[in-house]
């Protein structure tokens, strides 16, 4: 299979790029519409348009918002056995709209809902799939016996972060990715963005209609409304073995702690010392207005909530300034915050690996350090 | 722990290991002059969060009674993990070995396992690891799932409960008696952003076990002594009496702490033939993906600025991040 190399670009059809949307409340989740962004790119690149597959409670409101991100069409599919996430149900949803639709590349966030679905879905298309990427690009490749032209590559760490990858599938499609989150911008919405909602009929055995999978008419274009127009799309039917999972109870947190949002990041490890020793960072952070980091041996040592952690199984942060104190910078760590616009690296170990992506050094127990920081920017802001 | 009686429905679980290069520790001896990591010289060990998912297949077995069968797909040096799994308690070891599974991705990986699998027999439930620290997917579980035709929970921080199958024998005929009841349950609490959600799935069940769920059991002396020196023997036409004490196939009965007589366990070592894997699914011509490059990670030459830590040098590094809008 390969992707078409023409073709309207104005109503949806083979060779899309689609973002699958976790929506959280009847939102979008940050990382869904972070990969929308990206999408938009990489549609525009190919010459070719970017979707985006909503399912759940409150997927045909959230229409609007993806197509202000960067959507020209979304797939909206709402259904009693869609309410809350479940792997089985999803993923006969995603094949049956790859299958109907053929997208040419499929993104999905690097969440449990997004490593839980994909792989799933992967499976059912016999396609490939990337986890956890943290970049994607279009470019070419060759082989001895062929050459390849706008394939996905899927870039990511692997061997601990010892070594970045690009992963591309020549052959298949379409091409799967899960991408982390935070790595990709949040894009600015756009009210002025138009594009298509297309509801897609679900059913399941129980209801009796008992079509097939992704068997439908095609998409009929309805009067536009508020610059949007709509289509009655495929019809993808649920079997009660997609259904015998039953979610028992879900229990889930606001996040306290917005790292991903923060222009200034001061983050403790191991040279903080103690759980009273991140009292410090926590006044560096707010007297620059800044959000309180760890590395992970701070969050393992039980000195700071582990919403807290920075790095490769933590979050993904790019502030305009980043402050590593008492932190050594593994591959892990740096993975998580080496794309800061500024770091500025405090250590006593004039070799941690931490100064070599540090924009300013201080060799120095952080202890001295930071007090005259606050003390400084006390005088200079006052002055 | 009691005894299960033998009436009582027994659990056969399959668990799924991998060896793999402890990328975690990461010590001095396995880097190279240029800065990068030499793979080749980290030491091959169980794969952290499978150890976890064996434990819960232990601790299982030893509440229902049953059979733990331990597979791992890699090369003939990967039969450390399975006698480190015999050390724990496992009944049943597989090693699948075949050049042609060589260069799998996780969907001609997940093909082959859930093809070892289905050789197995009839399983209740397959524990996995929810990922392996050399490439950290988490592909391969619920890929192996779809491939089984198995609903799946990933992501378990806790098994809260199994209800086994009933034998048709045993179970209560009558109305009111549930289908879930006849194929039995699992429960388990999965980890995600922020929270948990608990999930009940019909049996058999796939389930991906995180490292939260429990603290793995060392290894057994008295296990150790015995299976030390045990080595791989191919076994095309399989068959799995050699681990019923009744059987004649039987090679030594041994009594487990329970009391529970415990079969003699081979390394049962198995090619593609063996699994009926078809040709063209396995290994890399089976995989999608191809890695089009690597590129090590090298430490980028220092080029901060080093500021001296100084009340002097501190004032004079916050006043230029002033000046530059950084800080504000």
């Amino acid at each position: 299979m390969s992707a078409p190399s023409t073709h309207d670009r104005d109503a949806p059809g083979p060779g899309e790029v689609w973002v699958f949307v976790e929506l959280d409340g009847g939102r979008p989740a940050d990382v869904s519409l972070e990969l929308l962004g990206r999408a938009r790119e990489l549609a525009d690149r190919l010459g070719t348009r970017a979707g985006a597959v909503a399912a759940g409670a409150g997927a045909a409101d959230a229409a609007a918002a993806l197509i202000a991100c960067g959507a020209d069409t979304v797939y909206v599919a709402e259904h009693d056995e869609l309410t809350a996430y479940r792997s089985g149900p999803y993923a006969r949803l995603m094949t049956g709209l790859v299958r109907r639709y053929e997208p040419q590349i499929v993104l999905y966030g690097a969440t449990t809902t997004g490593r839980d679905l994909a792989p799933r879905v992967a499976s059912d298309l016999r396609t490939g799939l990337t986890a956890d990427c943290t970049d994607l690009r279009i470019g070419d490749h060759s082989t001895r016996e062929t050459s390849y032209q706008d394939l996905l590559y899927q870039i990511r760490p692997a061997f601990g972060g010892n070594i970045i990858a690009t992963i591309v599938c020549p052959e298949h499609r379409p091409q799967m990715a899960t991408v982390r989150e935070g790595v990709m911008r949040l894009p600015e919405p756009d009210d002025t963005r138009t594009g298509q909602t297309v509801s897609i009929h679900v059913e399941t055995a129980a209801g009796g209609e008992g079509r097939e999978d992704g068997r439908a008419s095609d998409p009929a274009t309805a009067e536009p409304s508020g610059g949007r127009r709509e289509a009655t799309g495929a019809a993808v039917l649920l079997r009660p073995e997609d259904l015998e999972v039953a979610l028992l109870d879900r229990h889930k947190e606001e996040k306290r702690v917005d790292l991903k949002g923060a222009r200034i990041v001061v983050a403790g490890g191991v040279g903080v010392g103690s759980r009273e020793g991140f009292a410090l960072i926590e006044q560096l952070a707010d007297a620059l207005g800044g959000v309180v980091g760890a590395s992970r041996a701070a969050v393992d040592a039980g000195w700071v909530d582990r919403d807290h952690q920075i790095g490769q199984t933590g979050t993904t942060v790019r502030p305009k300034l980043y402050i590593a104190a008492g932190i050594s910078g593994s591959v892990q760590h740096r993975a998580g915050m080496d794309e800061s616009a500024r770091i500025l690296a405090i250590n006593t170990d004039p070799l941690a690996p931490v100064f070599s992506v540090a924009h300013y050094g201080v060799v120095g127990d952080l202890h001295d350090v930071i007090p005259r920081m606050i003390a400084a920017y006390r005088v200079k802001g006052a002055g | 722990m009691k005894h299960a009686p033998s009436t009582h429905p027994q659990l056969r679980i399959a668990v799924l290991v991998k060896q793999v290069p402890d990328t975690a520790n990461v010590t001095g001896k396995a880097m190279k002059d240029d800065g990068t990591v030499n793979r080749a010289a980290l030491p091959a060990i169980f794969n952290p969060e499978d150890l976890n998912a064996l434990e819960e297949a232990l601790r299982l077995r030893d509440r229902h009674g049953g059979r733990v069968s331990v597979i791992t797909m890699g090369p003939p040096a990967a039969v450390q993990v399975l006698r480190e799994s015999l050390y724990r308690g496992a009944d049943e070891v597989v090693l699948l070995t075949d050049r042609r599974f060589a260069g799998a991705d996780t969907l001609a990986t997940s093909y082959a396992l859930a093809c070892a699998v289905r050789r197995l027999g009839d399983v209740d439930l397959v524990l996995c690891g929810r990922q392996a620290i050399d490439g950290d997917t988490a592909q391969v579980g619920p890929q192996t799932a779809e491939k089984l035709g198995l609903p799946q929970i990933t992501c378990v921080s806790r098994i809260d409960e199994v209800v086994p199958a009933r034998s048709d024998a045993a179970a209560p005929s009558g109305p009111g008696t549930a289908a879930h009841d006849q194929r039995g349950s699992v429960t388990a609490t999965r980890s995600i952003e922020g929270g948990y959600e608990t999930l009940r799935a019909p049996l058999p069940a796939l389930l991906t076990i995180t490292g939260e769920a429990n603290d793995p059991r060392p290894p057994s002396a008295k296990l150790v002594l015995t299976y030390k020196d045990i080595a791989a023997e191919a076994w095309p036409d399989y068959d799995d009496s050699y681990l019923d004490p009744q059987s004649d196939a039987a090679e030594v009965c041994l009594i487990d702490h329970d009391g529970r007589p415990v079969c003699r366990a081979r390394v049962v070592q198995w090619d593609a033939a063996t699994i009926a894997a078809e040709e063209g699914i396995t290994g890399l011509r089976g995989s999608p993906t191809r890695v089009k490059e690597i590129e090590s990670v090298v430490l980028a030459q220092p080029d901060a600025r080093m500021v001296e830590p100084t009340e002097a040098g501190i004032a004079e590094l916050v006043h230029e991040l002033i000046a530059e809008h950084i800080l504000g």
